[in-house]
């Protein structure tokens, strides 16, 4: 585009104009490295895939064998949506925290990576650590936990748990520009359970004081849990509301985020 | 006309202060096309700021930061430099291969990968993950990066701390191979036999302000020091004291004078001492040069 503006006379053999095969080239190969550096990294996927696994074990399947069919699916939601919080949060709060301690945010803008390339990138990761958690908690709950879902609600659940951790990362990644460095693991877990616990994932809503209640609506979770169980038919209308409530969050959260970031690096 | 394009990167009057604290105060700087700029001078002095501004990481206060004609911040700009950063922190489960893989993919017309190791001397750390690696090892896969893409520059940002003297010189080698190819380098450095060893051009900079700027001699030409060095019984002190000794100190043994006119100094000391003996005598390196010039700089800071 810009090689236009290099003055014909150059006698350099270069020529700085990038191919739109190369560029989308780029994209993929920085998706492709933020999934394989997470993906090895035990110490972020563990807690990820084990937390929401074994509390649905516990709680959903072992604790509930005489429960109804309708409290089992209720309990695949509230793992299910617990379980997808914390890719976003934590894959994108998390490494943006210490990205931006250890200089490798830095050294990235400096390169000329294509513009979002490292954001897109972890949001991909975080899509597909959801993607993977709902597809264990699915697992288990068709054989161990004798749930009966059609093939449409399993694949919408699984669409809502991929599309539903962008709000997450979203507000990950405004926590990311919040703190830097070993500060944010912290942060990130005051901020994941108790919105897990006061928008109903862990006791279910009717359960909670009425204040509690009333409040609900101002966690993202808490919309994310009503898609949840819409999508196992498990509630009805509302979607539209809650689906716009969640891009309404992700939205705010990304522009505060990206104005920290353009600011402050 | 020849003249313009050949300048690949510049800074023209450029100011950035961080609150009162200002770190650039009206610095230029021009880069040739090919040629090895050194950037010397003590902490603080500018250089790395000097550097982000040319790499579009920061913007000037006032002045001009330009890359091949164009904003830094420009990605087009970009797409022909490549970078070594003092410190970064790389992806450690990443191995080699797919780090080279990536920031290859962000250039237009890259080196293949075998080139890039060949010339980093890294072809046996390629399945390697970069966290296991050793720090010169690791600064060697970053040199790498750096010329994975192709660039017409290349920005190296104390590329040599943390090495042993064996990898400093295999690097350096590298560096003069990068040069040969008409890529430009701009290093900024502590170790100035590194300067002197590799550098065309020595910029030296001291609290925001480019002091001198020429090559390797006519720098060294600007304090025009002798190193005088015998084996004699005379008294430091006194010969301290001569006129046109600049310094004088005993070193193992042996007396140690620096001296702008070593032909005067040394008739006397020849007449002084008659068993004199192991007499040498040598121009004052970049070593001595760069101490005079940062330390006049620090007296006239004083005075003002």
């Amino acid at each position: 585009m810009n090689s236009v503006s290099i003055p014909a006379v150059s006698a350099a053999p270069s020529i700085t104009g990038m191919s739109t095969r190369r560029v989308i080239g780029a994209y993929l190969a920085e998706a492709r490295s933020e999934c394989l550096r997470y993906m090895r990294a035990p110490a972020f996927m563990l807690p990820i895939m084990l937390l929401p696994t074994m509390f649905y074990l516990l709680f959903g399947v072992v604790m509930n064998g005489s429960a109804g069919a309708d409290t089992a699916r209720y309990l695949l939601v509230s793992y299910g949506v617990f379980g997808v919080m914390s890719p976003g949060l934590f894959g994108f709060g998390v490494s943006l925290a210490l990205e931006r301690d250890g200089g490798l945010l830095t050294y990235k803008r400096a390169l000329p990576m294509p513009p979002g390339a490292y954001l897109l990138g972890k949001m991909l990761m975080a899509m597909v650590a959801a993607g993977v958690v709902i597809l264990l908690l699915l697992t288990m709950a068709l054989t161990l936990g004798h749930v009966v879902l059609s093939w449409q609600q399993a694949g919408l659940l699984l669409l809502t748990g991929v599309l539903g951790v962008l709000p997450f990362c979203a507000l990950g990644m405004l926590i990311g520009t919040l703190i830097k460095g070993q500060g944010a693991p912290g942060m990130l877990n005051m901020v994941y359970l108790p919105m897990s616990f006061l928008s109903g994932l862990w006791i279910p809503m009717s359960m909670l004081p009425k204040a509690l209640q009333q409040i609900a609506p101002i966690w993202p979770s808490y919309h994310l849990h009503q898609l949840g169980l819409a999508a196992l038919g498990l509630q009805h209308g509302g979607v539209i509301q809650h689906f716009g409530v969640l891009a309404g969050f992700a939205a705010v959260f990304l522009i505060i985020a990206a104005r920290r970031l353009r600011r402050y690096g | 006309m020849h003249t313009q394009t050949d300048v690949v990167a510049r800074l023209c009057g450029v100011v950035k202060r961080y609150g009162h604290l200002t770190a650039l105060d009206g610095v230029d700087l021009v880069l040739q096309r090919g040629e090895l700029l050194a950037v010397l001078g003590p902490n603080g002095a500018g250089k790395s700021t000097s550097i982000s501004l040319l790499l579009g990481l920061i913007r000037p206060d006032g002045g001009q930061a330009e890359l091949f004609g164009m904003d830094p911040q420009q990605i087009d700009a970009r797409r022909r430099i490549g970078v070594m950063l003092q410190s970064a922190v790389l992806p450690p489960t990443l191995h080699v291969g797919e780090l080279l893989r990536l920031v290859a993919s962000y250039y237009p017309h890259p080196r293949p990968l075998k080139e890039s190791t060949g010339l980093a001397g890294i072809d046996d750390l390629l399945n390697r993950p970069y966290g296991r690696l050793s720090g010169g090892q690791q600064r060697r896969v970053q040199f790498a990066l750096a010329l994975c893409g192709r660039p017409e520059l290349v920005f190296l940002d104390e590329p040599t701390v943390g090495m042993d003297i064996d990898a400093r010189r295999k690097l350096w080698s590298a560096m003069r191979n990068l040069v040969a190819e008409g890529c430009s380098v701009v290093l900024t450095t502590h170790y100035l036999e590194e300067a002197e060893a590799l550098a065309q051009r020595v910029v030296v900079m001291a609290k925001g302000r480019v002091l001198s700027e020429g090559s390797v001699d006519a720098l060294r030409a600007q304090v025009p020091l002798a190193r005088i060095r015998c084996a004699t019984d005379l008294d430091v002190e006194a010969v301290s004291a001569w006129p046109l000794v600049n310094a004088a100190q005993r070193e193992g043994g042996r007396l140690l004078i620096l001296t702008s006119e070593p032909e005067n100094v040394l008739r006397r000391l020849l007449d002084a001492d008659a068993s004199l003996s192991a007499l040498e005598v040598q121009r004052a390196g970049l070593a001595e040069a760069f101490t005079e010039l940062t330390r006049e700089e620090d007296e006239q800071q004083e005075a003002a």
